[in-house]
């Protein structure tokens, strides 16, 4: 028998080899956003594509900044903020009830939240629709702020997380006489803390990236987000592909970045809303 | 120890506790309520009505009863089973099969290829099916000039106009950017693991196979389970890659339910029977899922 410690096996060499071609292939399509973006007209429309742009031009972005785009930009950071923030505040709260409270009517309530996960959540967009309609949100931000707010998930999470709040700490503070609202500020939320960056940054992802709900809600131009101007830059100028790729590039380059500073918060998160769904 | 010591509360301390917890449950569940369960019960309840721009008459299952005649429907059922079936046992396969090829490199190695899987999840759905539009384009994609010039091809291919071809392409461009949460759920399943199982039966001599199939795939069976749920959750309600590439065309050959749903409310304005394909669609869902808990619940060990 060989040595139990760590062998490198053929295997293992082939599977690494594997691996980094699947890379290569993952990241092309953000490499030819990018290099398309500063593509001339001649470069995207010939039949031999350039590996990379020989002559870089900013024709692109110029053309994607005679419209509105830096208005779409605004609007979806916006929406994405506004969403990470009210979703973070009241999921926190009604999460650590959920695991640290005994009232009546919680077991109920908790399945509640699960199930209505499993529901395929474009399903009740057309009824969303009229509802933001009858209340007047149809065509604002408000329209796709307050569904994603109302989405189980971060009360699901923000439970998983307040699990690990020692009990004992908890009556300790009652006992001292800590009111529930100095309780929670005080003591649940900085042990919480790691949980709500996760949640933060999953929910900002999510609502930026929410291009079905974006697409029913909002039509103004005032209101468009970045996914929407982009979605309409190709329908209107379909073979433009250096400006198209302009778009995609800015709404996607912000995303990524963020994404990548944050990613150890993002993929704690996505783990922990998992384990024993 | 709080948990043994308090077996009768009084009832004024329990009543005092279920005030406090509805006080900071208030604010998620006007959300909650306000946003996901009163418009499923609207959707519910206007299935069964005839509502469009300028009606809305009573007429029982009718809608339901029609949508099981409608051609258009049942190709879209049909287009929509078939992104199911194939994407999502590949895509477990094969997020199972990288995270169990990364999980135990070194940090940086692991979550290198962690976003690199994640990268297409985050560029978004639009930016990410933008550009596979140009590269599947007849006369400048870069598909036709890859596969022209090393002579697979001898001419060039409408990718997403080709009945034949068009729902696979879709099925290709769901699968990259369905494969990032299953890696890295897996990868944390596989980390968590215990690794003297393995290693005791590593020095009775299991080999790395029988060490996979009997200690670590029934350790990670909940994950799994998880990943088949959402997964199939997902394929089912494929929409922005159709409506932005193909609208469901050529000849609705890359029509599915949700494509048909949102065709159906917004541009005809049926608005009852869009609600009730909503309502088949989240039956169908349900029945899939329980059916996921049954198989995989059944075969998993303690």
């Amino acid at each position: 028998m060989e040595t139990q410690v760590k062998k490198t096996t053929a295997y293992d060499v082939v599977a690494l080899i594997v691996l980094i071609v699947l890379a290569f292939l993952f990241i092309f399509p953000l490499y030819w956003i990018v290099t398309g973006s500063f593509k001339d007209a001649i470069a995207i429309n010939s039949a031999t594509p350039q590996w990379f742009p020989l002559e870089p031009t900013m024709d692109n972005f110029v053309r994607l900044f005679d419209r509105p785009a830096l208005r779409w930009l605004l609007n979806t950071v916006i929406m994405a903020v506004a969403a990470m923030v009210l979703t973070c505040i009241t999921a926190s709260m009604a999460g650590y009830v959920l695991a640290k409270k005994r009232f009546f009517g919680q077991k109920i309530l908790f399945s509640l939240f699960v199930c209505a996960m499993a529901l395929p959540k474009q399903v009740i967009l057309i009824p969303l629709l009229k509802e933001m309609s009858f209340l007047g949100l149809h065509d604002t931000l408000w329209a796709v702020i307050l569904p994603t707010v109302g989405w189980p998930f971060g009360v699901f999470l923000m439970k998983q997380f307040s699990e690990g709040i020692p009990t004992e700490l908890l009556e300790a503070v009652r006992i001292d006489g800590a009111g529930e609202i100095k309780t929670f500020t005080q003591i649940v939320l900085p042990i919480i803390k790691p949980g709500i960056g996760a949640l933060a940054i999953f929910t900002f992802i999510n609502s930026w990236n929410d291009y079905f709900l974006q697409l029913i809600m909002l039509n103004s131009q005032e209101v468009l987000t970045i996914s929407l101007g982009i979605a309409k830059l190709q329908t209107e100028m379909s073979n433009d592909f250096g400006l198209i790729m302009a778009g995609a590039a800015l709404g996607s380059i912000p995303i990524i970045v963020i994404f990548l500073m944050f990613q150890k918060y993002f993929t704690q998160g996505i783990t922990m809303g998992a384990v024993k769904g | 120890m709080a948990k043994n010591a308090a077996p009768a509360r009084s009832h004024v301390l329990a009543r005092r506790e279920t005030f406090v917890s509805y006080m900071f449950l208030l604010p998620c569940l006007v959300f909650f309520v306000g946003f996901v369960i009163v418009p499923m019960f609207m959707c519910l309840f206007t299935s069964f009505f005839d509502y469009t721009m300028t009606d809305f008459n009573f007429i029982g299952f009718q809608n339901y009863v029609e949508i099981f005649q409608d051609e258009t429907f049942l190709i879209a059922l049909r287009n929509t089973v078939l992104i199911v079936v194939v994407s999502v046992p590949t895509v477990c396969i094969f997020s199972l099969w990288v995270a169990s090829a990364i999980y135990n490199r070194k940090g940086a190695v692991t979550s290198f290829f962690r976003c690199v899987f994640y990268l297409p999840v985050v560029t978004g759905t639009v930016a990410v099916t933008v550009v596979w539009k140009w590269m599947f384009n007849q006369y400048y994609g870069l598909f036709n000039y890859v596969l022209s010039s090393t002579n697979v091809i001898d001419q060039n291919i409408s990718w997403l106009g080709d009945k034949r071809f068009a729902i696979w392409c879709i099925i290709m461009i769901l699968f990259t950017t369905s494969i990032g949460q299953p890696i890295v759920l897996y990868v944390s399943a596989l980390g968590n693991v215990d690794t003297s199982l393995v290693e005791a039966a590593e020095v009775d001599g299991a080999t790395s196979f029988q060490c996979f199939w009997k200690i670590k795939w029934p350790n990670i069976m909940p994950t799994t389970l998880y990943i088949l749920v959402i997964t199939t959750i997902n394929s089912f309600q494929c929409f922005a890659l159709i409506q932005l590439l193909t609208s469901g065309g050529p000849m609705n050959s890359t029509n599915t339910i949700m494509y048909y749903i949102y065709d159906t409310a917004f541009k005809t304005n049926q608005y009852g029977y869009a609600n009730a394909m909503g309502i088949i669609l989240a039956i169908i869902i349900a029945v899939f899922s329980a059916l996921q808990f049954k198989v995989t619940g059944s075969s998993k060990k303690d």
